[in-house]
């Protein structure tokens, strides 16, 4: 895909994480949008991945370690064929297969059961040690939260993974700044991210997280670099593409309502009428 | 007495994983610094490529361990239960009981036959934590027979698996040639018809020593040896209710959660029976030689023959 269709098609995920949240009356927007672009970008471009064929065995992998942006995740998924699109509306409901987090089990195409921060990272170690062990070529790739990265088991996950030098591994830091209490350098601060992920043996990336040109570079980076995992910091505002979501930690975990969810959609209709423009 | 051979399960469970790994290539083998310990050094020598130290990180192990499940590995993780079951709990249950994936913890110096490190590594709640996992099997095998027989199950069984073995050597007692493990079928190892003793893990043999003091007096003891806690042998044990109407459980570990707990729940729903739960009383344990532990804590022979008694009068 070429950056504008990438573009495009991150916006609707965006819709669809707004209206399947909106539709739930709860979870969790802000972060949801601010990964938005990633999720696009990995499920769209980079993933070795087919909707078709959804347990082939040399598939990518991919764990949703801050689980609780399972709107973000749904959405991709289902734009990308795994399941209705309608179907994001279910989100949270009482017998729908669209759990409030990851399960393994019900979602098609979730590789992982998560949500319980700092829990991920080890899975897609595990896997990625699989996939060494075994002489197989498949990539993993972990998305992580700013906030959640104070949990303690992500760096011991991180020590193994530089330790056994997985260069088949990729950590996805979505750097947007707030988590529930507020911004993460007032709660407890995880910064500087970088020199912390290099400490621990990782290639480190900053990029922008909403711009496709940085993101396609930092992967295509992230498969040369050998001997070593790497770490993309992306940097993103969270709540991004609604205008009155952005940065804003109040959006962390709220739903919008019918009248918040209109002036929403209208913000990223106007976004989509603007890129068919180009 | 002398002439008994003794073996930790601990022992049995490096060997028996070194004895199968030929014949299961998707095993693998996690441990956190303990190799030594748990005796998955064993497999380690056998099998080097396919045993994966993992620092003093549990936490990560499991979570480890959960990954490569779903590429299709088998993997058995190791620790003492008291960080298996009790510092990364809630990985177990959310990173591999949750998403029901093909892991096995095999838990080592579980409950105060520890011995001299004391009560911070004397794990007495490892059962209760792992039965309220939905899906999770819950196995304590009395000897070395048994432990074995306990790996080679979990293996064959596609689920989560929590094996709890010991430190400390005990007497082989089902070293027979017509002996059968069946995962969640209880045995009973003396036919009795006054009272039923249920036991699990190490305390086997030391209730079986009990029931021969309680035969010899003409109460005829009946003795259960439960293997596997969950999913418990609610059949059996519901018959020898009925049959002889009390029943005594006995386990190296809290009275509150574990085998005890399980058998109340069962009757109390099933047929109400009166029964003597003996374990450790809602204490933490303290240093000491596992014997001597063992029989402060009224855990060896002598200490149930003597509960019983009481509970009899």
């Amino acid at each position: 895909m070429n950056n504008l269709e990438l573009q495009k098609t991150a916006n609707e995920v965006r819709k669809g994480i707004v209206t399947a949240v909106h539709s739930a009356k709860a979870g969790h927007p802000g972060g949801s949008l601010s990964a938005a672009d990633i999720f696009t970008y990995l499920y769209f471009e980079e993933m070795n991945i087919d909707p078709a064929d959804q347990k082939k065995p040399d598939r990518d992998r991919f764990v949703l370690s801050k689980g609780h942006t399972a709107p973000g995740l749904y959405s991709a998924l289902a734009n990308r064929g795994y399941f209705p699109v309608e179907d994001l509306k279910t989100l949270r409901k009482l017998g729908s297969y669209l759990q409030g987090h990851p399960c393994l089990q019900h979602v098609p195409g979730v590789d992982m059961s998560s949500g319980s921060l700092g829990q991920g990272l080890s899975t897609a170690v595990g896997m990625a040690l699989a996939a060494k062990m075994d002489g197989k070529d498949f990539r993993t790739y972990c998305l992580c939260g700013d906030g959640e990265i104070q949990e303690g088991q992500i760096w011991e996950a991180a020590m193994f993974a530089g330790h056994r030098k997985l260069d088949n591994l990729v950590v996805i830091v979505d750097n947007n700044g707030l988590q529930i209490d507020g911004k993460i350098e007032d709660v407890c601060s995880p910064y500087p991210i970088d020199k912390k992920f290099e400490a621990f043996n990782f290639h480190v990336i900053n990029v922008d997280g909403h711009d496709f040109d940085a993101i396609r570079a930092a992967f295509k980076e992230a498969r040369e670099t050998k001997g070593m995992p790497t770490c993309i910091i992306a940097h993103t505002l969270k709540g991004k593409g609604v205008s009155f979501m952005e940065n804003q930690a109040s959006w962390h975990g709220t739903a919008p309502n019918d009248e918040q969810y209109a002036v929403a959609m209208a913000d990223l209709e106007k976004v989509g009428e603007a890129l068919c423009q180009k | 007495m002398s002439e008994v051979k003794k073996i930790a399960t601990r022992e049995s469970y490096g060997n028996a994983l070194a004895e199968l790994g030929s014949q299961y290539p998707d095993l693998v083998v996690l441990d956190a610094d303990l190799a030594a310990a748990t005796k998955t050094g064993v497999f380690k020598k056998a099998f080097p490529d396919r045993h994966i130290d993992c620092g003093i990180a549990e936490s990560n192990m499991v979570g480890i361990a959960a990954g490569m499940a779903t590429t299709g590995k088998i993997p058995f993780v190791s620790s003492f239960a008291m960080f298996a079951a009790g510092r990364a709990y809630e990985q177990v249950r959310n990173s591999v009981g949750y998403p029901h994936l093909n892991v096995k913890i095999g838990a080592t110096h579980a409950g105060i036959t520890v011995g001299e490190d004391g009560a911070s590594h004397q794990c007495n709640e490892d059962l209760a934590l792992m039965r309220t996992i939905p899906g999770m099997v819950v196995m304590c095998p009395s000897d070395d027979v048994e432990a074995k027989a306990a790996v080679k199950a979990a293996l064959d069984y596609v689920g989560p698996v929590y094996i709890r073995f010991g430190r400390s050597a005990v007497p082989v007692i089902n070293d027979r040639p017509d002996y059968k493990f069946e995962m969640g079928k209880g045995v009973v190892v003396k036919e009795g018809s006054d009272l039923t003793i249920v036991a699990t893990g190490i305390c086997v043999s030391e209730a079986m020593e009990a029931a021969d003091r309680l035969n010899a007096e003409g109460i005829s003891t009946k003795v259960i040896n439960i293997h596997t806690i969950k999913p418990l042998d609610t059949e059996l044990i519901i018959a020898a209710a009925k049959e002889t109407g009390k029943v005594v459980t006995v386990e190296e570990h809290s009275v509150i959660g574990g085998l005890g707990s399980a058998v109340c729940d069962c009757l109390s729903e099933n047929y109400p029976t009166k029964v003597l739960k003996i374990g450790m009383n809602d204490v933490f344990g303290e240093s000491g030689s596992a014997a001597a532990l063992v029989k402060k804590y009224g855990l060896d022979a002598d200490g149930i023959y003597a509960k019983i008694k009481d509970f009899l009068k």
